[in-house]
Parts: C-alpha cells; structure tokens; sequence
C-alpha cells in the first residue's frame, strides 16, 4: 500500500502482508456480521410476516462450531505472525552497528566511523544496519514507519532494532513514547543513500576518529588504564578480548560479557564482581555521559576483533568499509 | 411529546402508584446521607457526568489543537489536555459508569433484594470517588499534570514538575471506592438473592456485574500500591523505577498494565451484560447461548489477567514473553467473538423493535466488534511493533471503550430511564441522538485507523503536514460526536418535567426490576416479584 505509506526495507512487505491480510480478514468477519444483522433485522422487524417458529430454541452445537472456527483461525494467524516476528528480532550476521542516544528532544546518532549527527540518520541502501540505543533521561522510542520497525529507548539499559533499507530516500522516524514538553518535535528522516552517494557523504563529514578510537582515548585519559591497563600495578582484569566472553562472577553465577555487561560493570561495578578479584572498582555513575559509555563499550569490543574474534562491526573504520 | 413512539406498549393503569423512593426525606440531607442504593445511584449518575463533561471538554481541546499541524495551543497546555482527559474519563467516568449508576441501582432489584449487602459501604464508596475527584480537579487547578494517564516512570517519577502527587492521590482514593463497589456487589449477588433466583437465572447484566466485580477487587489494590511507589519515588528517591536510582522502568509497566489491560474489561464487561438485556428485550425472545454467555464473559475476566504483556512489545521484553503474551491476547478474543456471534443469533426470529435503547446497544455491538478485530491486529507483536504507540491504537481503544462501553451506557440510560424516572422521553429525538452518535464516532475515530498506518505517533502536539486532512475529518467528527452527547442531557432533563409518566413496565420487558413500580418504592418491592428464568420471552409478563 504505498500510496498511505511506502515500502521501504526488506521486513516492510512482510510485515504488510500478514497486516492486509489481517484487515482482509476483519473486514470479512465485519461486513458478515453487519450483513446478517441487517438482513435479520429487516427480516424480523416486530409485525413482519416471517416464519418465528422454534424462537427460542439454543444450539449448543452452533455454539461449539462459532468458538472453535474463530479459535482455530487465531491459532493460524498466532504462528504466522510468529515467523515475522522472529525475523523482526534476528539482525543479519554482520549488520552495521550505529549508535543513537535519545535524550529530551533529541536523537543523537554516531556511525561507527566517528561521523555525529542529530535527528538524522544517513544509511546506504541495501546494507543491514543495527541500531543500539539507550536514553539519558526518560524512556524514548525510536520508530520508523516506512520500515515498519520501533523499539523502546530505555535509560539505564541498550535495546536494539534492525533494518535492512530497499529504497533511497528520506523516511522519517519518530519518537512514539512520550517523554515530556517537545515529544512532537523529536523527529527526523532516515536518509537512505545509494551507496556511492553515501560513501560521498562520508568523505564530506570525516570524524577525527572512529568510536572505538574515541573509546581509547578516553580509557586512558578517565584512568580506566591506570587499572586495566597491561602494566597497571593494581589487580583488575584485564578487558582485552573481554566482549563474548564468559565471565565467573564472585557470587559463582556466569555471565555473558555483552554491551549491556560492560556497560553496567561501568556504572554499577558491585552489581557483579568479577571472581577473584576485591571490589575496589569506583562506580562512574553521573560522571560518563551515554555517548563515552558506548564509546568505551566499542573500544573494548575492538580489543576482542584483534584478540581472537572475527572482526566486530562496530569497531571497524567506515572509511575501509567503502 | 409527540406519536405514542413505537415500542412502547400500553397497559392498564398501575393500581395505586405507590411512593417512590423520591417521596421520602427530600432534604439535601436526605440525599447526602441517604443510604439507598437508588439515591446512591441518582449521586453517582450526577457526579460521573460532571467527570464526563470535564473530560470532554479536556477531548475537545484536544481535537482543536489538531486542526493545524503546527497545533493551536501550547504545548504544555496540549500536554496537560490530553493527560487530564484520560485520567477523568478512564477513572472518573468509564470505569465507574455502568456499575456505579446503572449497576447500583439496578442490582438489588434485578435480584429481588431490598437494597446491597452494604448500604453505608455504598455511600462511603460514592464519597472516596468525589474526594478522588476532587483531588484531580486539584491537580487541574494547581497548573494540571502532563505525564499521560499512564504515569510511565522514570518520567512521572523524576522528570516531570507538574502536579503529580494530586493527580496519583484522586487515583488512589477512587481505587478504593471501586474495590468497596466490588466487594459490595460480589457479597450482595452471593448473600441476597432473593428464593428462586438461582445463579443460572441471574440476567446477563448481573453477571456482568458480578464478573467486573471480581476483577475490581483483585486488580485495583495493585494499582494502588503502583502508585504509591511512584509517589515514594518522587518524595523521598526510593529507588524503585528510576534506573538512575537502582529501579527498573519496566517493572513500572508489568505493575501498571496488569492493572490496566483488566481494567479494559473492567469499562466493558459491565457494557457486554447490558447489551444482552437491551437486545433480548426489543426481539422479544431470549438471548441465544445464555450458558455461553455467562461463561465468556468470566472466561474473559479469568483470561484478561493474563494479556497485560500485550502493551509492552515494544518495551525491549523478551522475545519469548512477547510470545507468550501474544498467545493470550489472541486467546481472550474467543470469548469477545462468541458474544458477538450470540447477539447476532438473538436477532433471528425475534419481533425486533427499533427504540432508541434497542439502536444503541447495536451501535454498541457494531462499534465493539470494529474495536474488537483491530485488537487482534495489534495482538500480533510484529504487527504491533509497527502500530505501537500510533494513532492506530488510539482508534481501537477507543472504538471498544467510547463507541462500545458508552454507547452501551447510554443505551440502558434511556432502557431504564422510565424505570429510574418515571417518565418517558421523545424517542424520536432519542433516535436520531443515536444514529447521529453512531456516525460521528465513526468520523471521528475511523480515520484515526488510517492516521496510525501512516505511522502519526499519540500524544503528539503538533505534526507533519500529510496528516492535516485526516485530522480534520477527525475533528468533524468530534462536533457531531458532541452534539450527540449533549442532546440527550437536553431531552433527558426535559422529560423530568414534561415527560409522560411511564408505566411500570413501558417495554414489555421480564426482568424482576419490570415487576416494580417505576420509580420504585423505597424497599424495591411492594410485593416481591416472582423470579423465573432469565429473559422468559416465551411466557407472559407479569
Ligand atoms: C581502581 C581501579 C579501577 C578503575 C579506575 C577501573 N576499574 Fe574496572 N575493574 C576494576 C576491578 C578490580 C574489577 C574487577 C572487580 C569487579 O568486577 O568489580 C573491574 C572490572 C571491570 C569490568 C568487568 C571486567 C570483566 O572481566 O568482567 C569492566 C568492563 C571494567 N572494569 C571497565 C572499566 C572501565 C571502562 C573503566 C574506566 C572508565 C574502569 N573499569 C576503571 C578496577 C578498576
Ligand atoms: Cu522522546
Ligand atoms: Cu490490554
């Protein structure tokens, strides 16, 4: 239906059929129901001569039929738009990772290559990207309908969308969770670029330097070397190669060192101690914005690409890419 | 009052009116420390119109800053709006509506009881829901609240700085007037039923009652201790929502919904008994699937506590919960479909008569299975993932809570006005109010369908360009929609005075409350009434 509204990324079709086909259905339902209404109404209108024999009479058997059929169909839709929605959540291997961090009113998104921008979003066509966002204040949400995607933006915690664009052009995106005065105004446009405009684009707005560049810095000049660095004196982990891997915690439980773990070891570093080691880390709660914590989060995701694992998306220069 | 409107059947002068339950202490005394459960219910009727006038015009202003993209009021005054006229109209008005006025008035005497089990609890009720409100018009008059109706945290915790304490406090006291309501109409159906009014022979509307009842009571508290932690949180920085304290901003939203979707039901199971009532009466037979009737809308009031997930698909939970949760609302649909089935089944081989009441409550059925099939759409989490939080929501809840719940409302308004009155209205003009209601919420609300395709995000100020058209069609339609709500206020309060006097059972209808005088005496009953089975069409009034 691109006349209310375009098509524009791989899941929007999918996500359009199974919607039209549940509006062919209703619709069905509806325009039964309201016909026989109407048709029993006009038939039955007290003083019409139609035969009212058995008035009263029940049926259970029409009654075991009307719950099972509409149960049935349910059922199939219920699975149908299971599929869809587990493809909503699974990014292709290798999406490209940007980053957005939405505070009151504004959306700011930083490419993995170091470019920033507010309220806009410049993507190649054809190219899974995979946002990860996280709020500063109150909860946010990033909604683009063109891709028929949304996802809540939390404070305190990342959650993440994907989308693979099929067609060039401005598609806007919208904030759909109210959070206070100028929640209309927190809009902008996705810009899906054809990839030689996009590589353009990127050569016109150079960043000094990639995230993860951006995270190194600041692990030195925050101290975060002074501990974790190779020739720290103190006894802390060393982070290198740290994302992906399994970690024992003091309390005997694992866990998955992911962007939500390192994040979280940042600000609330008691939450989960690291086994073996005395908990002297200081939290850095209030004095790390979003935007260094993620940067911190690519730095040590990078340490893993040259540790042992395939290259990670988010660490790897733009530039190259194209 | 004009042509003895059709529907209306003639009968043989009541032998001596007795005194109605007007008659007694006329003192306003008389009415405010009355312990009647009718009195009661003519207090309660007052105040929620005055909430749903509030609310209105709160709905208005809304609508008119819609006109124009760019929004024709401040920001923070359409903020303020839009959260002001869903706080009064989902607490104030929808939830209490049917059973505090309809319900209170009607359930002693639909089971041949005197009066509730609790008659001083009653009043006590109806005072916690004034003083509620009077804690939201607190609110309204301190500069107002702009956190939405549903008080999403870390915002209404830390964030906002407008009157949220006033406004969570009116929610919390009128939680309490509607758990005692609840607990009174569960002991009244279960203690006072009169001999031979067994549970199969309870009206559909009484088992609405009594089904909304239980949820009343096992929802509401948990509401209450919701917002009571929001407070906390704002007071003293109990660390509970806000992630920047040590809370969880989810555990806000599984708190509130459980709450909230069951209050969906709450608003429409009340509307779903009395619907039945309306319809068997004008087709004149009994309502098909009486059993299942019954069964469904307790299967709905066990199932509904078990969807709440279905508003936080987006929320970042758990791929799997979302499923699950899916799985349920799908399920909860299967009751709603076979009532809809089950009127429509009424409706053959009846003597259909088309009075106002009987336009409504097909208005009602019409509106809620519009509302009721979107439902299933957004049921769906990939669909939902894309209509979340979109005008496309706002059109299905309010297809099945203002074009369903309301509409029902205002159908067993005018079925029992002869009854709660003693006077009949024009039905003419009574007709024309419905079928105008009827399209205007259509052209308010249906394009509001089209507005969340095209993806215009709720509780938006202002907007882009493209989606002016739509809502101006929108606000069109909320002028008819107004009309049809003042007008029957007019020929409602003009039949007070110049209205024939009804006789006491003007619809041939077989309820026990058709048995009584109308209005009814103070003790209901000047001889009790003979109970037989439901909606007993097939034998002579009596
Ligand atoms: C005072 C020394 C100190 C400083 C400064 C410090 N840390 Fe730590 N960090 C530790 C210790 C000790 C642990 C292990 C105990 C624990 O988990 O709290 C740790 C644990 C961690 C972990 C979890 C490691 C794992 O193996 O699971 C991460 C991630 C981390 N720190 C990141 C940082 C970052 C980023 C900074 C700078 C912003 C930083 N730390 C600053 C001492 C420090
Ligand atoms: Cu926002
Ligand atoms: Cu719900």
């Amino acid at each position: 239906m691109s006349a209310l509204l375009p098509d524009a990324s791989t899941m929007a079709p999918r996500v359009d059929v199974l919607f039209w086909y549940m509006i062919g259905l209703c619709g069905f339902v509806a325009v039964g129901i309201f016909a026989t209404m109407i048709y029993f109404a006009l038939k039955y209108r007290a003083g019409s001569k139609a035969d009212r024999t058995g008035k009263h009479k029940q049926s259970i058997g029409v009654e075991v039929t009307w719950t099972l059929v509409p149960f049935g169909m349910f059922i199939a839709v219920f699975i149908w738009s299971l599929f869809v929605f587990a493809r909503l959540h699974s990014p292709p291997a290798g999406a490209q990772t940007v980053y957005l961090v939405a505070k009151q009113w504004m959306w700011k998104i930083q490419h993995a290559g170091g470019q920033r921008e507010i309220n806009a979003l410049h993507v190649p066509l054809g190219e899974p990207i995979r946002l990860v966002m996280i709020s500063q204040d109150v909860i946010h949400s990033f909604s683009v309908p063109a891709f028929r995607v949304k996802q809540d933006v939390l404070p305190g915690t990342y959650t993440d969308l994907w989308f693979t664009p099929t067609e060039t052009g401005r598609y806007s995106f919208y904030c759909d969770q109210y959070c206070g005065l100028d929640h209309s105004r927190m809009i902008g446009d996705v810009v899906v670029m054809a990839p030689a405009d996009y590589a353009r684009w990127l050569a016109k707005n150079p960043a000094p330097e990639n995230v993860a560049a951006r995270g190194a810095a600041l692990f030195r000049s925050r101290g975060c070397s002074g501990c974790h660095g190779a020739n720290a004196s103190v006894h802390a982990p060393d982070l290198d190669g740290l994302y992906g891997r399994t970690v024992h915690l003091a309390d005997g439980s694992t866990v998955i060192a992911d962007d939500r773990y390192i994040h979280d070891s940042i600000l609330l570093p008691d939450k989960q101690v690291v086994a073996g080691f005395a908990p002297i880390m200081p939290s850095f709660e209030g004095q790390l914005s979003e935007e260094e914590i993620l940067e911190l989060v690519a730095y040590i995701k990078s340490t893993t690409a040259t540790a042992h694992q395939p290259p990670s998306v988010g660490s790897e220069s733009t530039h190259e890419r194209h | 009052m004009s042509a003895i409107d059709a529907g209306i059947v003639p009968q043989p002068k009541p032998e001596s009116a007795a005194p109605s339950f007007y008659s007694g202490d006329q003192s306003l005394r008389g009415w405010l420390f009355t312990r009647d459960h009718k009195r009661i219910a003519i207090l309660y009727t007052l105040s929620i119109t005055l909430f749903f006038g509030l609310g209105g015009a709160a709905a208005a202003m809304i609508r008119y800053d819609l006109i124009v993209p760019s929004g024709e009021l401040a920001t923070e005054v359409y903020n303020k709006a839009f959260t002001f006229h869903g706080v009064v109209m989902v607490w104030f008005f929808l939830l209490p509506s049917i059973p505090v006025t309809l319900g209170n008035f009607l359930l002693p005497i639909m089971i041949g009881a005197r009066d509730l089990a609790f008659p001083r609890i009653n009043l006590f009720s109806w005072y916690l829901f004034v003083g509620g409100g009077a804690f939201v018009v607190a609110a309204l008059w301190a500069g107002g609240v702009d956190t939405g109706w549903t008080f999403y945290t870390p915002y209404s915790t830390m964030f906002s700085n407008t009157n949220v304490y006033l406004a969570i406090i009116g929610v919390f006291v009128t939680g309490f007037s509607t758990i005692f309501t609840g607990l009174n109409f569960i002991v009244t159906t279960h203690t006072m039923r009169m001999p031979g009014m067994t549970w199969m022979r309870l009206p559909l509307f009484v088992w609405g009652l009594y089904a909304v009842s239980v949820v009343m009571v096992l929802a509401t508290p948990v509401l209450a201790m919701t917002l009571a932690l929001v407070g906390l949180e704002r007071v003293v920085g109990v660390g509970v929502f806000d992630p920047a304290l040590g809370g969880d901003p989810l555990l806000f939203q599984h708190l509130f919904w459980f709450y909230s979707h069951p209050a969906v039901y709450m608003m429409i199971l009340p509307a779903m008994g009395l619907a039945s009532e309306v319809i068997s009466c004008f087709t004149s037979r009994r309502v098909f699937g009486y059993k299942f009737m019954t069964y469904s809308m307790l299967a709905i009031a066990v199932i509904g506590f078990m969807v709440w997930g279905h508003h936080m698909f987006v929320s970042g939970m758990s791929v799997y919960a979302a499923m699950v949760f899916s799985l349920l609302s799908f399920l909860v649909a299967v009751p709603s479909a076979i009532k809809i089935f089950n009127w429509t089944a009424t409706l053959r081989k009846g003597d259909i008569r088309f009075t106002a009441p009987m336009l409504y409550a097909l208005g009602f059925v019409g509106l809620f299975l519009l509302g009721g099939l979107t439902g299933l759409i957004l049921a769906a989490p990939a669909l939902d993932e894309f209509l979340h939080d979109t005008y496309f929501v706002i059109a299905h809840f309010h297809y099945v809570m203002v074009g369903g719940s309301v509409m029902a409302y205002l159908g067993g308004i005018h079925f029992w006005w002869p009854k709660v009155t003693g006077r009949l209205y024009s039905e003419r003009l009574a007709k024309f109010a419905a079928v105008l209601m009827f399209v205007g919420f259509n052209v308010t609300f249906f394009p509001q369908y089209l507005l969340g395709y095209e993806g215009m995000p709720r509780r938006y100020h202002s907007y882009l360009p493209k989606f002016q058209e739509l809502n101006i069609i929108s606000t069109g339609g909320a002028v008819l929609l107004a009309i049809s709500y003042a007008l029957p206020v007019l020929y409602l309060l003009w039949s007070l005075r110049y209205g024939k006097r009804s006789p006491p059972n003007p619809w041939d209808a077989r309820g026990l409350e058709w048995q009584t005088s109308s209005p009814p005496p103070k003790e209901n009953f000047l001889h009790p009434p003979v109970p037989r089975e439901a909606y007993a069409y097939d034998e002579p009034a009596l």
